[in-house]
């Protein structure tokens, strides 16, 4: 017996099957870049194109290691979320299934890559 | 009447069958942008890890990323990045109910065009 209505099972779970947690997420790093990327490019602007010493001694500093951590962090959170609406609109079957998986994969390999890098820097 | 079609359904949006229009244009730039500043992240990420491994390292990255096609490359993508992120405002208000009437969502339209070359030169020029 089911003690759930089917209005009640669907309410919020949309075409998706899982709710607006996709856009949430995006809305959420969304704004957190609307900040952190007018900093990024300032940071990275004016380190790109110093010397090793330069650019190893600017992200040894709290604040550029923090932003270009966040940056990196939250930036490729949002790009896995936002190309996963790219390729939900355009791609059906094993092909999506391929690109989901790679896409995926591509995003925590750079986000890992990027964090690892700018905490040894730091270090 | 779901049941008959499912697993065939059209896939969105059919691009070649609508005239562009500036909010179709900058709508689709809004995802190309995003999609392709992977490229110019995965060319910072490298950056930085050779940076962390070493002043040889650092100096084949800080090569590729400064010479004319590293500048090419990051030039564009900066552009992409000021797009997007006006862009993406754009969104934010659109998430609140605001600023869909047509008039006004033409005029955000060249807003970000616009935003985002203004930024762009000002970024190129002064950092």
């Amino acid at each position: 017996m089911r003690y759930l209505t089917d209005r009640k099972r669907a309410l919020g779970l949309g075409a998706a099957k899982s709710g607006t947690e996709d856009h949430w997420i995006l809305i959420v790093t969304g704004v957190a870049l609307a900040g952190l990327i007018p900093a990024f490019v300032l940071v990275f602007g004016r380190t790109l194109g110093g010397s090793h010493e330069e650019v190893v001694a600017t992200f040894s500093r709290p604040f550029p290691a923090l932003v270009a951590l966040l940056t990196l962090w939250v930036g490729l959170y949002h790009f896995r979320k936002g190309a996963q609406t790219a390729i939900d609109d355009y791609t059906r079957g094993i092909r999506r299934t391929i690109l989901l998986i790679a896409m995926i994969c591509v995003s925590y390999t750079a986000m890992a890559a990027g964090l690892y890098a700018v905490i040894r820097i730091a270090m | 009447m779901a049941e008959f079609n499912r697993g065939n359904r059209p896939l969105s949006p059919h691009l070649q069958v609508y005239r562009p229009q500036i909010t179709s244009v900058t709508s689709i730039l809004t995802r190309v942008t995003g999609n392709a500043l992977i490229v110019a992240v995965i060319l910072i990420v490298w950056w930085f890890l050779a940076a962390a491994k070493g002043p040889e390292a650092f100096a084949r990255a800080d090569w590729v990323l400064t010479s004319w096609f590293g500048d090419l490359v990051l030039t564009l993508s900066l552009w992409a990045l000021w797009y997007h992120t006006l862009a993406g405002l754009r969104h934010l208000l659109w998430d609140t109910g605001r600023g869909l009437e047509l008039k006004t969502a033409e005029a955000l339209g060249w807003a970000v065009i616009g935003g985002s070359a203004v930024l762009t030169l000002l970024t190129v020029l002064v950092v």
